[in-house]
């Protein structure tokens, strides 16, 4: 009976587990069957899509931004790829502009006209799965009248010509403005008298920038100077050139100055000429020139690279007087090496003022120290403020 | 009216062009793109006429057979044999052009590149020699900075880079800084000059 008992008992107790297990296994498929069913719902879409014209351009670009599906990110890393798709309409069809890696929230059009509307969605990908965002726009691309972003440019700008048309105005008056003495504009007589002696011809070489280089504009200015000498001392100019508009210009220039010197006749117009385009031909004739025609006096002036060191040694080696004058970081140590005189940087711009002691000219020289002591003032602000860890004043300065 | 006409367009085009910096407008834009390509045709007028002059200035030295006469004979027949194989066969890849430029020029090209190597030395010569108390500075400066980066600084004293770093970063670059400032805002000045017609050094004849 107990054995019964016992045995009815144990059946009972099967039972109980048999249900349990039941359970479980019922309750395993149901949270199985509840996975599979968030699986077949698919990706979470991008959000918060925001497309926007892109300031300060010409109407050529769009900016969109989103914030990254919940599948990318570091809790799920499912989304491989977001496809851009545009419209001209919203209800479509959708076209794929780019796809744009997994962790990218941005992205701009550039392909866009400015004369349509354009509607966008996001699509997150898998590759196998997607989920696009929802349409956004219209949005048109605008031309802008104003770069907002070169403000901190402009200002400036319209600073330093008040500052330079202020001083032009008080030379105007008859004001007396100051310049501080510079040697190697001082040397140019010297140079171009000493040539004259030793009756050998001056050679002038504009370097190997263009008219859109204002340190060829400078070095043109001098020239004028220069070639206005020579032809009241009767000392033959060599001009070879590099740049054909330079060329043409320098050829103007040259004969204006014999013309002003009251002596039009005494202009040869071989003595300007056109050498080759290719920087290392340049120096190779230049060279030729200097020791087959043996100046006595070289001018080094403009814009110089790789060339100005085998120039200024070359007329080194020929016992010239050289002067020279480049606004090229690179090529300064090179001229101040090999050349008597040197015009660093601003002093060649400074030239045809100095040279020429036009109030008006001098006035602008003047203008252009007063632009530097601003430049000085914004450094030691910045310094001071960037010191006490204010940074608004050197943000705003930053070119963009 | 010599000197108005050409003023004006100067003033003209200049404020355009410095208008385009600020403006980003289609219109404007695509306005500087057409006054670019202007800019390109007389360049290549200029460039026509400079030929012309390379080729006239060179001839007639040969016929009035002056000093050195030869060297232009070889300028003249390399001038027109490059002329001629550049109009007659083009300048791609295969062309007697390019082989003129690939066998000729280029070698040329680095010859004269490479004699930068010797004047180097010749101008480190004279720069280097400490005759007065600047010349002494910039003598041991260049040493320490010519020490400093290569491996032999390093193992006479671990410190030579580390001095030659802050040469570089500290009173090198403060006084390139100060003269390109002072550089850029000569720029600045000579083209506002130019604009409004003060700077006049580039006409022929009295400004």
């Amino acid at each position: 009976m107990l054995r019964v008992t016992q045995g009815e008992s144990e059946v009972t107790v099967g039972r109980e587990r048999l249900r349990a297990v039941s359970i479980v296994v019922c309750l395993a498929v149901v949270a199985g069957a509840g996975s599979a069913k968030t699986q077949e719902a698919g990706l979470a879409p991008p959000r918060s899509v925001r497309a926007e014209d892109q300031p300060n351009d010409d109407g050529s670009a769009l900016s969109l931004t989103w914030q990254l599906s919940l599948d990318d990110g570091e809790r799920a890393q499912l989304v491989t790829v977001y496809r851009i798709l545009r419209a001209t309409d919203a209800a479509g069809p959708f076209e794929e502009v780019r796809s744009v890696g997994a962790g990218t929230d941005r992205f701009m059009d550039t392909d866009v006209s400015d004369t349509l509307r354009y509607f966008y969605i996001v699509q997150a990908t898998d590759g196998i799965r997607s989920a696009d965002s929802e349409v956004v726009g219209p949005v048109t691309p605008a031309s802008n009248w104003f770069h907002t972003g070169r403000v901190n440019i402009l200002i400036p700008i319209a600073l330093f010509s008040i500052i330079l048309f202020y001083f032009v105005w008080k030379a105007t008056r008859g004001i007396d403005l100051f310049i501080r003495r510079i040697a190697g504009l001082n040397a140019v007589d010297e140079a171009i008298g000493r040539a004259t002696e030793m009756g050998r011809p001056i050679l002038f070489v504009p370097g190997i920038g263009d008219m859109s280089y204002p340190q060829t504009i400078a070095s043109v200015s001098i020239l004028r100077r220069v070639a206005r000498r020579a032809a009241e001392y009767d000392t033959a100019l060599v001009m070879p050139n590099y740049d054909p508009i330079v060329f043409t210009v320098a050829q103007e220039v040259v004969q204006g100055s014999y013309v002003d010197a009251g002596r039009p006749d005494a202009f040869n117009p071989e003595s300007v000429r056109f050498l080759t385009s290719d920087q290392f031909g340049f120096a190779a004739g230049v060279d030729g020139i200097m020791q087959r025609e043996r100046p006595g006096a070289i001018f080094l002036l403009g814009y110089f690279m790789a060339e100005s060191l085998i120039l200024a040694e070359t007329g080194y080696s020929t016992g010239a007087i050289q002067i020279a004058g480049t606004a090229e970081l690179a090529q300064l140590p090179f001229f101040v090496t090999a050349c008597d005189y040197t015009l660093i940087g601003e002093e060649l711009y400074a030239a045809s003022a100095y040279l020429s002691r036009e109030p008006m000219l001098v006035a602008s020289t003047k203008g252009q120290d007063s632009g530097k002591l601003l430049i000085m003032i914004l450094i030691i602000m910045g310094v001071v403020l960037e010191t006490l860890g204010i940074t608004n004043l050197t943000t705003w300065l930053t070119v963009r | 009216m010599r000197k108005t006409v050409p003023l004006t367009i100067v003033f003209a085009s200049g404020i355009f062009m410095l208008a385009v910096f600020f403006v980003p407008h289609r219109r404007v834009q695509d306005t500087s793109q057409v006054l670019l390509e202007w800019d390109l045709v007389v360049w290549t007028c200029a460039l026509f006429l400079s030929g012309l002059n390379l080729f006239i200035v060179n001839a007639k030295k040969v016929r009035r057979k002056e000093r050195d006469w030869g060297y232009k004979v070889v300028l003249l027949v390399a001038f027109l044999t490059t002329l001629v194989t550049g109009l007659a066969w083009g300048v791609r890849a295969g062309t007697p052009f390019m082989f003129i430029y690939e066998s000729m020029m280029r070698p040329l090209q680095a010859t004269m590149f490479a004699l930068l190597a010797f004047f180097i030395s010749s101008a480190a010569y004279r720069a280097f020699r400490a005759r007065t108390r600047e010349a002494a500075l910039l003598l041991a400066a260049g040493l320490i900075v010519m020490l400093g980066r290569i491996p032999i600084g390093d193992m006479i004293w671990h410190r030579i880079p580390v001095i030659t770093d802050w040469i570089m970063s500290y009173p090198n670059m403060a006084a390139q800084r100060g003269i390109l400032m002072g550089a850029s805002l000569g720029a600045i000045a000579t083209a506002l000059r130019m604009l409004v017609g003060v700077e006049r050094g580039y006409f022929g004849g009295e400004g």
